[in-house]
């Protein structure tokens, strides 16, 4: 029986304990006519050495493409230690730190992941991680909701330039409470937005407005004026970032005069593979003054009864389990084993490491862009300043590009259409430190190839 | 015999472990993990007022440092592979280690969410069967593997209750009903969802008050979101009545996965009339709590409630597999995630279900029953007081020390904290909230006789030194890394992220 210890003997001591004589007698609570039967559906059992064998070929069929896609999800070097020590037993098979006094490794390491997140965004504060960037965003437009006391409507501005999964995630989750939800467009020729375009909402009441940094095009916001209009009218910031990509940007603490009111996003690019989509992390870090608003759970250091110091969770007077219906958030989780990489990640890195990531990836992602805009049919989309990813447009359909790329065994970038029907055929692309300038070359040589056909077809 | 943990160390020294310093205490400036550095130079391209000016508070540490630092932080904790974790509700069972080798085979780690379906077959395959087999052991006809948590999971459901009912115009049902034994998600979940709560008692057995069920019901009723087994670790015996009582007024019934694993292969939601459920992966399909997440909460509904399911789901067209979306699904409600859930988990989830097969599932909860109705029968032979003494537990039940709480002082709390001495994580306590000075203990169907044993041999001898010396276990635990920490000074002396010394 996999994975159940019990000889024939012990079951019979058990039952014998119990005062029952077969197994089934213990489901004798249960109205018989609701019992199942078997699971015809379910197929029988393999043992390791055949699932490794059905696993091994399905990894194979989806293979190692050479990856050109970002788009939130961000292929970084991943050192070797992260998860050889993320994956300890002690990490991987331990509950929510409830018990503190048994769970001081999570609980410090959470609290380390809370400095240093605080630090990155330039905040005074961090919970200990969300599920993901998308949700976190959800979290914290509620969370403005309940924090910006000057507005009386749960209305947040959506750029058009953010993150489109984002708006969606957004609008399922927090959309269930009554928001209000105004799009701001961006500028056709730069790809960000302009403070102007915000004058439409001047004197409303707006509780938040939301800015990521850089934008889904890769474009970077003029952040300082956004925040000072939206400081100007009383509403909240919500920065959306990638966190990479702070060791060289402005950290939204020190935006506009005093900085924005909650800093969250996609945690994935510290340490966490792309891995189809997740698990990943999401953060949120705020100031002080909002900390009892913030959703998910929050480590502190205290002293025991000996006066040595010592971690546990606090501030659960938030939380579901004690507040229940009044709770901030329905959320009992963080992605522990996810932050518990990240932080390892970080650490590995350090202040040099991770700048020099950023910087990597932003050359790389240029070298990109400079090559693929030499081949004749294909320009950057957009002149606004860009950090590590970018629009290119083609003169040929995207979709049929990509999929002939992808043929040839390169995901060459996100097709917009779907999302962006107003880019025409335009793909959003990304390099980053993992990719060399044969790569580059590969990538741009293929494409210069599939046009080329496509114009010849 | 039992004894303390410190004085069993094979190695005839203390296992407690030393406390590790803040990593940014062995920080020195200008110290790197080198062999993790890129080459490239800072960008001359970008806007200067842009910029960032200052440096992060990040360590700079060696990489042994930083591999020793967390090593160390992970010998700090209980876990299920070091110690037995018999937390009620939470199912701490064995996490296989081929689930997580085989989640993180690199083709998996290196596929981009993005990424064409023509690069994802073999994933999809395993999505789209994982669907398949949580649709046949709940007994539902859909399933969405988005939710990434059992929290969202519910959000999803009761999200999807309510849509139903709006897009049958039905404006007004927007109250969800909860027993008073509920965790505290299903009503902060309700809220979550603009719903009003109403809360029913449960009887002196355990089992929700049919009476008072059907006097909360009407008009307004979206639904009601139920654990069966309850959260008092007995399975609600009238749960067709509870259905037809909710579903004759209108309102639609919520299964909390929460409990699935004492059922598994036994009875099924589906077939009890639940229109939606949420499943824990993370409890009965075994992938890790990773210290507090990821989890991961798919849900599945009956017919009604099919069109309203989450996206992206798999489908398959011939022999290719697909993404479905909201093009699909045009009454979907929506996305939950950036992507696609927690998608490493949900390959572990799929690896444990292969290895378990159709008998398997059974066996799951024929011993998680048999394990946790073994520790009852111990514990009340040794003198210790059931609260449902009168029915049979379900995979978990529940203890209450209120005697020995009046008696000899001694709480709940005191027990669980003296068991860590012992080198057992301690049930879940205080939860749930009816039952005085509780211990809820669950302890999965991975546990060997032996180990069961030298718990409740634990719990004997502590509940001796309670009655020769209370003081000892109220002060307890004495050989983990910390003694009992002080939450009133954590919480009014906010000390949330580390400052260097000025």
């Amino acid at each position: 029986m996999p994975f159940i210890p019990h000889t024939d003997a012990d079951v019979r001591t058990m039952l014998d304990a119990i005062g029952a004589r077969r197994i089934d007698d213990l489901f004798d609570e249960i109205p018989a006519a609701l019992k199942s039967g078997p699971l015809d559906g379910l197929p029988l059992a393999v043992n390791e050495m055949d699932i490794t064998r059905i696993m091994h070929e399905r990894a194979a069929r989806d293979g190692m493409p050479l990856n050109f896609i970002g788009a939130g999800a961000y292929e970084h070097h991943i050192p070797a230690a992260v998860w050889a020590v993320t994956t300890r037993g002690e990490f991987y098979s331990a509950y929510t730190p409830y018990q503190a006094e048994a769970s001081q490794g999570t609980l410090q390491t959470i609290y380390e992941y809370q400095t240093m997140m605080a630090s990155l965004t330039a905040m005074e504060v961090s919970n200990a991680s969300l599920y993901d960037g998308a949700s976190a965003l959800a979290e914290a437009c509620l969370m403005a909701v309940r924090a910006n006391r000057k507005s009386k409507v749960s209305r947040i501005l959506l750029p058009a330039s953010l993150n489109p999964t984002y708006r969606k995630v957004a609008r399922t989750i927090a959309g269930l409470q009554e928001f209000t939800f105004d799009e701001v467009p961006y500028d056709a020729a730069t790809g960000n937005i302009r403070v102007e375009s915000l004058a439409a909402f001047d004197a409303q009441d707006i509780t938040a407005l939301v800015i990521q940094q850089p934008n889904f095009f890769g474009v970077l916001e003029d952040v300082d004026e956004l925040t000072r209009w939206a400081r100007g009218n009383g509403t909240f910031i919500i920065a959306v970032v990638n966190p990479t990509s702070l060791a060289l940007l402005k950290p939204p603490g020190k935006w506009g005069d005093n900085g924005v009111d909650i800093v969250c996003g996609e945690g994935q690019p510290l340490g966490v593979p792309l891995s189809s989509g997740g698990p990943y992390f999401g953060f949120m870090t705020t100031r002080m003054a909002h900390v009892r608003q913030m959703p998910g759970r929050i480590v502190g250091r205290t002293l025991d009864l000996d006066g040595r110091p010592g971690f546990t969770l606090t501030l659960q007077a938030r939380e579901q389990h004690i507040r229940r219906g009044k709770a901030t958030s329905n959320i009992c989780t963080n992605q522990g084993l996810l932050m518990t990489a990240a932080t390892i990640y970080l650490t590995l890195l350090g202040p040099a490491g991770l700048e020099r990531v950023a910087s990597a990836s932003h050359e790389r992602t240029q070298e990109l862009v400079r090559a693929l805009t030499r081949i004749p049919g294909v320009r950057a989309k957009f002149s606004g300043p860009r950090f590590h990813e970018a629009v290119i447009a083609l003169d040929g359909p995207a979709a049929d590009v990509l999929a002939a790329l992808a043929e040839r065994g390169i995901m060459g970038g996100l097709d917009l259409g779907a999302l962006h029907a107003e880019l025409g055929d335009a793909v959003l692309v990304c390099a980053t430190e993992t990719k060399t300038t044969a790569d580059i070359n590969a990538y741009a040589t293929a494409l210069a190839d599939v046009l080329k056909s496509a114009r010849a077809a | 015999m039992i004894r303390e943990a410190a004085q069993v160390s094979s190695t005839g020294r203390s296992n407690v472990a030393a406390p590790e310093k803040v990593i940014f205490e062995h920080s020195r400036r200008g110290r790197t993990a080198s062999a993790q550095i890129p080459a490239a130079q800072r960008p001359t391209d970008l806007p200067q007022n842009l910029l960032r000016t200052d440096r992060p508070l990040l360590p700079e540490v060696s990489e042994l440092q930083a591999v020793r630092h967390f090593t160390r932080l992970s010998q700090l904790n209980f876990s299920i592979d070091t110690h037995f974790y018999p937390l009620g509700s939470c199912t701490m069972k064995y996490n296989p280690r081929a689930c997580n080798s085989l989640a993180m085979l690199p083709e998996f780690l290196a596929r981009h969410p993005l990424a064409p379906e023509s690069h994802g077959q073999g994933y999809l395959a395993c999505m789209f069967e994982l669907q398949e087999m949580l649709k046949d052991v709940t007994g539902m006809q859909g399933v969405s593997l988005t939710p990434m948590a059992g929290a969202q999971g519910e959000l999803t459901g009761v999200a999807m209750i309510i849509a139903y009912h709006r897009a049958r115009r039905n404006l007004e049902r927007n109250e969800i009903i909860v027993p008073q034994a509920a965790h505290g998600t299903n009503p902060a979940t309700a809220t979550m969802c603009g719903c009003t709560l109403r809360e029913v008692p449960c009887g002196a057995d355990g089992d929700v008050d049919l009476e008072a069920l059907k006097a909360a019901v009407g008009p307004r009723t979206a639904g009601i979101m139920l654990t069966n087994p309850s959260t008092l670790g007995v399975f609600e015996r009238r749960i067709v009545e509870v259905a037809t009582v909710v579903h004759e007024a209108g309102g639609l019934l919520y299964y909390d996965g929460a409990n699935l694993n004492a059922i598994l292969g036994k009875v099924r939601p589906g077939d009890m009339g639940f229109d939606v459920i949420h499943m824990n992966l993370h409890k009965t399909f075994s992938t890790p709590h990773g210290g507090g997440g990821p989890g991961s909460g798919a849900v599945g509904v009956g017919n009604r409630l099919l069109p309203f399911l989450p996206v992206p789901v798999v489908g398959r067209e011939d022999d290719r597999y697909r993404w479905l979306d909201e093009k699909d699904l045009p009454q979907s409600i929506g996305r939950l995630s950036g992507f696609m859930g927690n998608a490493g988990v949900l390959l572990r989830a799929y690896v444990y279900m292969r290895m378990l097969g159709r008998e398997g599932m059974t066996r799951v909860a024929e011993y998680a029953t048999l394990n946790a109705n073994y520790m009852l029968a111990r514990l009340i032979a040794a003198g210790f007081d059931a609260a449902y003494p009168e029915r049979r537990a379900s995979h978990e039940f529940i203890i209450t020390l209120k005697r020995q709480a009046r008696e000899q002082g001694v709480s709940a709390m005191d027990f669980a904290k003296r068991l860590l001495d012992y080198g057992f994580h301690a049930p879940t306590t205080y939860f749930p909230l009816l039952i005085p000075e509780c211990l809820l203990i669950e302890p999965t169907e991975s546990e060997a006789l032996e180990d069961l044993d030298a718990f409740v041999d634990a719990m004997i001898a502590i509940g001796e030194e309670a009655q020769v010396e209370p003081a000892k276990v109220q002060g307890a635990p004495y050989h983990l890394p910390v003694r009992r920490l002080d939450d009133v000074r954590a919480a009014k002396q906010l000390d949330l992220v580390w400052k260097p010394a000025a």
